[in-house]
């Protein structure tokens, strides 16, 4: 009796300590001088832009991670192809590397020197310190969720579901809109919440390749930053906040889409 | 026909799943593939289905050339060992996906999946979820969805494997008398030759790839053509080069003139019949399945009387047809050994 108490106590404990304590603090201080000065805060033109920015981003790459991933997640259980084991290496690499690094080597790679930079500066095409190096550093980060969530459901479900309907006379696409697809969604579900909790926190890649522009290039993580170096904690914590909701929002989200069995 | 196949070849890597095999199915007819695990029979109905792309060959589906043609377009009808159910649907969903498939009237789609649950005898169930049918309810879930679509020909792969005995039991007569009111051509995948033998018309035994004999069942049974195909569908006694069913053993408790003798080493009771094991003079063993009346006084340590009522020798290289000796209990008084100590020696037919 007792160590069952003691081990619920401990469980809590700990989450409470890493992760509750923190986040009612954010809240806290957030509106520590009242409601006003969040409102003002909200209010800023370098405050909208970096949550018009971060919620752009957010929408380009979550799709786009999200249908490279369950294409690649097909294609690595269904499909026995040379090199497929490099392939799925290479899935994983964006969690190997520091997101540091990641901007960096898009910099060497599209920047005035690097190796595309002539022929970008020549077309008048800005990567670096520019949206599209922005969003580049973000797919790259939150490429593997998808796929890895995906991947052990497919290898679970089997392949009988789909052979059935094809003798049935499904083709291909019907065959997976109808059949797969919906199989599928709980670890759809769960990789778009990882892809889009990865692509709103990102900080390290996207500051390196942005330039970290207030009001042109900041995203709302990067906004974080710049007003607690101002010492703007107001502002600082209302950017945490609004990260914070924006992701509780996708969590919603992809409780509807997911069946309603699992829990 | 209404399946045919011509020198079907088919590899996994190093391992031979069928060597050009060939095979004509009759139209409307009931026919089992039969065989152990690996020997090919669910490799060759996968070919026939267009699940599997055979290395070489030709299938042929009501007297067209199928071969290239994907699964998708040969309106074959396909049952699964696992119901392979759509699990997100509704009974009623899942039997009608074919017909949805192809776009039929919403009506007639509905009029047709009630028709299908009422053959099925899973009216009232239509609503229910794969999830919440026993294994038995599935099966016949995925015997309607495959027959919506009015296939040219039904194939179903060890559909029983996966149910209870008695489920097993039931279902086969169900898929005999179904058959037998809609006479869809249907192949069924099948290791186990009770069953074969209870529903089939014909029976294809296969072995490692290749077919060993086709026929009714009787007639494989009464006249096998080889070792295989006698072991495979029922018990038998081997002694030296000679095969005799256990059934074919009388045991007698005095002689008559023509039984040698043998002493009983153990008896047991299933039931139904009794098994008794014996020694014979020559030191081989001996089983007999007798009748609970013939097996009275019947003990172990007794000598008994025995003879064959039939026999079969195969030859001296294990292969070719099986020779027919001892029949109807009498064994050929010329041999220079009885039936149960005799080696065969047979000529050797050079193939022209």
């Amino acid at each position: 009796m007792l160590a069952k108490f003691g081990l619920r106590f401990v469980a809590l404990g700990y989450l409470a300590l890493i992760l509750m304590l923190p986040v009612a603090i954010v809240f806290v201080r957030t509106f520590q001088h009242g409601l006003a000065p969040v409102v003002n805060a909200i209010q800023q033109p370098d405050f909208l832009h970096a949550l018009y920015l971060t919620v752009l981003i957010t929408l380009i790459v979550v799709p786009c991670n999200t249908v490279f991933g369950v294409i690649t997640a097909l294609v690595l259980v269904r499909r026995e192809f040379p090199g497929k084991s490099l392939l799925s290496a290479l899935i994983d690499l964006p969690f190997a590397v520091s997101p540091i690094v990641v901007g960096l080597s898009l910099v060497l790679l599209y920047g005035r020197q690097g190796w595309f930079g002539g022929w970008l500066t020549a077309h008048g095409i800005q990567i670096i310190f520019a949206l599209p190096s922005m969003v580049l550093a973000t797919i790259f980060v939150s490429l593997p969720f998808v796929v890895r969530e995906v991947v052990p459901v497919l290898h679970e479900i089997g392949d009988e579901q789909e052979q059935a309907a094809s003798t049935l006379g499904a083709s291909s696409w019907q065959t997976f809109w109808r059949i797969t697809l919906p199989s599928i969604r709980a670890g759809v579900a769960y990789g778009v919440i990882l892809t889009t909790a990865r692509a709103l926190g990102e900080f390290g890649a996207v500051s390196v390749v942005s330039g970290k522009i207030a009001g042109q290039t900041a995203t709302l993580t990067i906004q974080v930053e710049q007003s607690y170096q101002q010492f703007d904690l107001t502002g600082a914590y209302t950017a945490s906040l609004v990260l914070a909701v924006l992701a509780l929002l996708t969590v919603f989200a992809m409780n509807l889409f997911k069946p309603k069995e699992l829990d | 026909m209404a399946i045919t196949v011509h020198n079907i070849v088919k590899n996994f890597g190093d391992f031979v799943a069928l060597d050009d095999v060939s095979l004509d199915v009759a139209g409307g007819s009931l026919t089992a593939l039969l065989g152990p695990s690996g020997s090919g029979k669910s490799t060759l109905l996968r070919v026939i289905a267009g699940l599997e792309e055979p290395d070489s060959g030709q299938v042929i589906i009501s007297g067209e050339d199928a071969t290239s043609k994907p699964a998708q377009k040969r309106n074959v009808g396909f049952v699964f060992q696992h119901y392979a159910a759509f699990k997100h649907l509704s009974v009623r969903d899942n039997v009608a996906f074919g017909l949805s498939i192809r776009k039929r009237p919403k009506s007639d789609i509905r009029a047709r999946v009630d028709d299908l649950l009422h053959l099925v005898q899973l009216d009232g169930l239509a609503e229910r979820y794969p999830s919440q049918l026993s294994g038995g309810q599935r099966q016949r879930m995925a015997l309607a969805r495959a027959l919506a679509v009015e296939p040219k020909v039904l194939l179903l792969d060890e559909p029983f494997g996966a149910l209870d005995a008695n489920v097993r039991k039931d279902l086969r007569r169900w898929l005999r008398r179904l058959h037998d009111e809609m006479h869809v051509t249907t192949v069924f995948v099948t290791h186990d030759q009770e069953e074969a033998m209870e529903v089939a018309d014909t029976i294809v035994i296969m072995n490692r790839g290749a077919i060993e004999q086709i026929g009714r069942p009787r007639e494989l049974y009464e006249q096998p053509g080889n070792e295989f195909v006698m072991g495979f569908l029922g018990p038998v006694n081997r002694l030296g080069d000679v095969l005799v069913r256990p059934h074919d053993i009388e045991i007698l408790l005095g002689p008559n003139g023509v039984t040698t003798e043998a002493t009983v080493k153990r008896v047991t009771y299933l039931g139904f019949e009794v098994r008794v094991e014996m020694l014979l003079p020559n030191g081989r063993r001996l089983w007999a399945q007798a009748t609970r009346e013939a097996a009275e006084g019947v003990q172990p340590g007794r000598v008994v009387h025995v003879r064959a009522k039939a026999a079969k020798a195969i030859d001296t290289n294990g292969t070719g047809p099986l020779v027919p000796i001892c029949e109807d209990g009498h064994d050929d008084p010329a041999a220079d050994n009885p039936w149960w100590d005799r080696r065969v020696v047979m000529e050797v037919h050079h193939q022209g």
